[in-house]
């Protein structure tokens, strides 16, 4: 540590290095997990980088270490102590992934139900048309014997029909 | 090792540099108090009543109080020096105590003697509302240079630390006092010189996080 105080960049990154383990078992005290044990660590190597110029070589490094060690560790755990009495964690409410994809289940879920609510605004005679011709996938002449709608009838309203949900849901 | 820490690591050493190791505590307490005192003489010699000082100081019980006050000043002090670094002992936050009591027991048996012998009239308020607004007043600009002082350790646990520091600015603040307020204090007085010298501590206190160390998602940015 002296020599790294005198701007030994290569003693320091070796220091460093060699105390990460006493940091860990010291941050394993307080912790469980290996993330919050990692987020400890990082912790105490900026705490003690911030504060290199406060440790006096005439007196014992370890001490010195495990006290900013054991210091930060307690610090984190009272946050976390206050962050639980604080907060309700709802994990799913404002979920959201940068890759789109990942958003694709909860995003489905939303565009059905606008789609429902489209489907239902339409007048009777279009939404028979497109349930039967495109959602059943029955025949022209099939939809016309269930719906009594000739297939010219049939034609036109399945396109009006599209035609409106296109301007209903454009833009979503 | 995980890649993150590795990677910090890489980062904090290609940052570092040669840095100014700090002076002892007792070296750094001994600077501070020295330009305190040399400023408090100046203020004294320039504006108390020494002779009625001096002549005050002929009652054993004034140099009890005097010195209890003094010693509390000191020893808060060097205390608050040592307890911002982080592998002292937290048992320096003990170290005023003792002064304390003498500076406490001093102050109360003289009350009880001004009660004794004035009666009612030693529960009444004399100068306090003076000693309150000099205590306050000469303790803040000092808490705020002792608070500079105590923030180049960058201190882990800052609270004791200005909490500590406090005690040893209103100390000092009450020693000035001594020097232009010649007169002995009542039970209300004292009650007064109590919530003052509890007020900068607690404000002091309070402060404590201009000088603390950062949280990590703070120091991360």
């Amino acid at each position: 540590m002296a020599a790294a105080q005198d701007g030994s960049q290569a003693d320091y990154a070796l220091l460093l290095r060699e105390i990460v383990p006493l940091i860990r078992a010291v941050a394993a005290h307080h912790h469980r997990t290996p993330d919050r044990i990692d987020d400890v660590v990082q912790d105490v190597l900026l705490t003690l980088h911030r504060i290199r110029h406060t440790y006096d070589p005439a007196r014992p490094f370890v001490p010195w270490l495990a006290a900013v060690a054991r210091r930060r560790s307690i610090d984190a755990l009272r946050r976390q102590f206050r962050t639980n009495a604080m907060e309700i964690r709802d994990d799913t409410s404002y979920e959201t992934f940068t890759d789109p994809l990942a958003n694709r289940e909860r995003e489905g879920r939303e565009a059905a139900d606008a789609l429902a609510a489209a489907l239902a605004a339409l007048p009777r005679g279009q939404r028979e048309a497109l349930e039967l011709v495109k959602l059943r996938e029955m025949s022209l002449i099939e939809a016309s014997a269930v719906s009594g709608q000739s297939v010219g009838g049939l034609k036109v309203n399945v396109h009006r029909a599209i035609k409106a949900l296109r301007a209903k849901l454009k833009g979503r | 090792m995980s890649e993150p820490i590795d990677d910090l690591i890489d980062k904090l050493a290609a940052e570092s540099g040669r840095v100014r190791r700090l002076a002892s505590p007792m070296t750094r307490a001994a600077i501070w108090l020295l330009a305190v005192g040399t400023l408090s003489a100046l203020a004294v010699f320039s504006f108390a009543d020494l002779p009625l000082f001096i002549s005050r100081m002929g009652d054993a019980k004034l140099q009890l109080e005097v010195a209890g006050i003094f010693l509390t000043g000191i020893a808060a002090i060097v205390a608050a020096f040592h307890l911002s670094l982080p592998d002292r002992s937290s048992g320096w936050a003990l170290l005023p105590l003792p002064p304390l009591a003498l500076w406490i027991g001093s102050s109360g048996y003289s009350c009880w003697r001004q009660w004794i012998q004035y009666g009612p009239e030693g529960w009444s308020l004399g100068e306090s509302a003076d000693c309150f607004r000099m205590i306050l007043g000469v303790s803040i600009p000092l808490a705020a240079a002792l608070l500079l002082a105590l923030a180049k350790a960058k201190p882990l646990n800052s609270v004791p630390v200005a909490a500590v520091g406090g005690l040893g600015v209103a100390a000092i603040a009450a020693l000035l006092l001594q020097f232009f307020h010649p007169f002995d204090v009542t039970f209300m007085d004292l009650g007064i010189h109590v919530v003052a010298v509890g007020l900068v501590i607690f404000g002091s206190a309070a402060s404590s996080r201009f000088i603390r160390q950062p949280d990590p998602q703070a120091s991360r940015g």
